[in-house]
């Protein structure tokens, strides 16, 4: 069981070989492998998130949920995803056309791109680079312009409210979620995502670091644009905010994008603070996926207690709290390990 | 120094139609916003979406075809509007209430404030962005509204005031129901608190936002929860008891700040105080005939009468005239609604949008008597 996927793999490469194709080919081959693999794993995943999500806030409130379509409402969400596939896709006749159909593009390939570095157990990263977090970090950075254009090229007054309101949001969060996880690679010495899990073998950074893995959870909370800081689309304020004017698939990849940008945060907790797919009995790639399901979990609960925030509230807390507190604790972080360097010399 | 007024940088204030589909106008209440960034610097009401002449549908109906009307009116409190009717009506005719009939009265009216302040209270959490507490407020609605589908078969729309007394006396199952629900409703108070009024991220969006004081509130004739919040000791029952209300012991939660935070805690101590009004009502419940003896045609004597109650959002007035047949010649209602928007931009003024949100949902005001 253990070693399931990647035997799978090997095994693809093998006949791949097998069949004559250069080397070159066989690279090429497999990484548009790995992508039809990753975009499978996410998208079944974000179909049920949006099912589970809709069942536990049910829980919480005392509702049932969904439970008509299939048994127990298994296939709602499966058929709404169909249901906006055949919807008509309207585009206002004042929007600008080309910046309007692209966001709706690009705001779910950063989403996915993320997954490439994502460690979903063991030895099963498509692509192991030097830089794993850097990388992560500078293409979900990159979101932001999306939900720019959007907001921009709907030509609508609200839309243009909230995806003023993203840009701000996300860019500011960016820096305390950049420097909470600067302390993990200050403690595992590498950017790699296979060294930060390795670091992780005898003791799991949330414990090392439990200041950062906080900061860490407010702010990504804030980069998925979810409550308490869902301002950008606010229902209530902004109708819909930067989505107003999209209508059927182009509405559900921005869905989609959403809970796909879950559970990547989510991966990334899982694998900088969490252990990544490391664990006692069960083959590593089932605790990879209990873990990440911890860390969705939290922030459905988040979601579905509190209220939303105010946008300067927002922009205080960032700023006066969250910043100077991770600064701090790449401060001390460092201030720690050099004392453990200085311990280990002494006990020699 | 604002955006506005640094000269070397151009800026343009924003026009806004808020409404009258928005998802927090309550309704079809729209708002032209005038914004600087996000801030408010001009508000205009524009009402009128709901109109259906309701005054004006009294003079074509008899007495006793009006009483399901005024349930039409702030829907979500139809119990009291029938009773400031009714009781305007009784007051012109000098008609007598049997005793049980006025015990019923208070206990549907005091559950009514209460289903109206649930309504209020669920929907501003929503606003702000709390799904959980809006559903919370709803549960216990539901078993309000219940209550009243055993009583009059209807849940909001009722028509279960008669003139002279009510429709029906209470089926047996009813007061059991009540006291089950009484003894529930302590625990939700709490669970209210826990995640509402204890949270930090509503507070600090509600303490000190859309400040109406005293003063300004009486200047504009603002009553209600929404006058008491702001310091006023004005309440009807109390100040100028209509029915029986001089026989119960509660007291007037009255709130000094005038703040968001404080126009939703006090609607949750009305709630408490009316639990206390229902137990004594239940208490003292005597035996008897619910309606009195009444002519089938109504027809109350040439003269007019005016009737306010405490409502559910502020003082409900009936200004009945009467020519002697037996439609009213005129109608007028005072809906307590209409009076608190006017006040709306004035407290909205310089507030960011999501607090303009947060105001109008603690004005709670229903389209429906505000249009009427």
């Amino acid at each position: 069981m253990e070693n399931l996927f990647v035997n799978i793999s090997g095994a693809l490469r093998g006949w791949f070989a097998g069949i004559g194709l250069p080397p070159m080919a066989v690279e090429a081959v497999m990484a548009l492998v790995y992508l039809v693999a990753i975009l499978a794993f996410v998208l079944l995943n974000v179909v049920y998130l949006v099912y589970l999500e809709r069942k536990i806030s049910a829980y919480m409130q005392q509702r049932l949920g969904p439970n008509r379509v299939g048994p127990r409402g298994l296939f709602q969400t499966l058929l709404d995803v169909l249901k906006l596939f055949g919807k008509e896709d309207i585009i206002p006749n004042a929007a600008d056309r080309w910046v309007f159909r692209l966001a709706a593009i690009l705001v779910m390939v950063p989403a996915i791109m993320a997954f490439a570095v994502v460690p979903f157990g063991q030895g099963m990263i498509a692509v192991d680079l030097n830089i794993g977090i850097f990388y992560f970090v500078a293409v979900s950075s990159t979101a932001t312009i999306a939900f720019l254009m959007a907001g921009w090229g709907s030509n609508n007054k609200w839309a243009l409210l909230g995806g003023m309101r993203t840009v701000a949001q996300m860019v500011s969060y960016e820096l305390p979620m950049v420097l909470s996880l600067l302390g993990v690679v200050m403690l595992a010495g590498s950017l790699n995502m296979s060294d930060i899990m390795a670091a992780q073998k005898t003791v799991w950074f949330v414990v090392l670091q439990p200041v950062a893995f906080l900061i860490y959870l407010v702010a990504s909370t804030a980069e998925l644009n979810r409550q308490p800081f869902d301002l950008p689309e606010g229902e209530q304020e902004l109708t819909a905010g930067p989505f107003t004017e999209y209508s059927g698939m182009r509405y559900a990849l921005f869905f989609l994008a959403e809970y796909t940008n879950m559970i990547a945060v989510s991966a990334i907790a899982a694998t900088l603070f969490l252990g990544g797919p490391q664990g006692p009995w069960l083959p590593s790639w089932l605790w990879f996926v209990i873990k990440v399901y911890v860390m969705i979990l939290i922030y459905m609960w988040f979601r579905w207690t509190f209220p939303r925030i105010r946008i300067d509230h927002l922009m205080a807390f960032n700023w006066k709290f969250l910043v100077p507190l991770s600064l701090a604790n790449v401060l001390i972080t460092g201030i720690g390990l050099e004392i453990y360097k200085w311990y280990q010399v002494i006990r020699w | 120094m604002s955006l506005a007024e640094d000269k070397f940088l151009r800026t343009e204030e924003l026009t806004l139609n808020l409404g009258p589909q928005h998802p927090s106008t309550h309704g079809v209440y729209r708002a032209i916003l005038t914004l600087d960034g996000e801030y408010v610097k001009g508000m205009e009401n524009v009402i009128g979406y709901l109109h259906r002449g309701m005054e004006k549908l009294a003079e074509a109906r008899t007495y006793t075809q009006f009483i399901p009307y005024p349930d039409r009116l702030d829907y979500a409190s139809g119990m009291l509007n029938e009773l400031g009717y009714v009781q305007a009506v009784e007051k012109l005719m000098g008609v007598e209430v049997p005793e049980r009939a006025e015990y019923i009265r208070i206990i549907m009216a005091e559950l009514q404030r209460m289903a109206s302040h649930m309504v209020m209270l669920g929907s501003y959490a929503l606003d702000l962005g709390g799904y959980t507490p809006w559903m919370y407020f709803f549960r216990d609605r539901e078993k309000i509204l219940d209550l009243f589908e055993m009583v009059s078969g209807g849940r909001m729309t009722l028509n279960y005031m008669r003139i002279g007394g009510v429709a029906d006396d209470l089926p047996p199952e009813f007061l059991p129901r009540l006291k089950q629900f009484m003894a529930e409703m302590p625990a939700s108070f709490e669970e209210y608190d826990n995640i509402v009024t204890g949270n930090e991220i509503f507070i600090a969006r509600t303490k000190g936002v859309g400040v109406f004081k005293a003063d300004q509130a009486l200047a504009y004739g603002v009553t209600g929860p929404n006058l008491r919040a702001a310091g006023v000791d004005y309440d009807l029952r109390k100040a100028a008891p209509y029915g029986i209300y001089d026989r119960f012991e509660f007291d007037i939660p009255v709130f000094e700040n005038g703040d968001c935070f404080d126009r939703f805690v006090i609607r949750i101590e009305e709630m408490k105080q009316s639990l206390r009004i229902i137990e004594q009502a239940i208490a003292a419940l005597p035996d008897g005939p619910v309606k009195a003896k009444v002519p089938r045609v109504i027809k109350p004597p040439q003269g007019e009468v005016y009737h306010q109650i405490e409502g559910s959002k502020g003082c409900l007035g009936y200004y009945v005239v009467s020519d002697g047949s037996n439609k009213p010649y005129r109608l007028h209602i005072h809906g307590p609604s209409f009076i608190n928007v006017g006040a709306l931009p004035e407290m909205c003024m310089d507030l960011v949008l999501q607090d303009v949100i947060a105001t109008i949902a603690s004005i709670d005001f229903i389209l429906g008597e505000v249009d009427r």
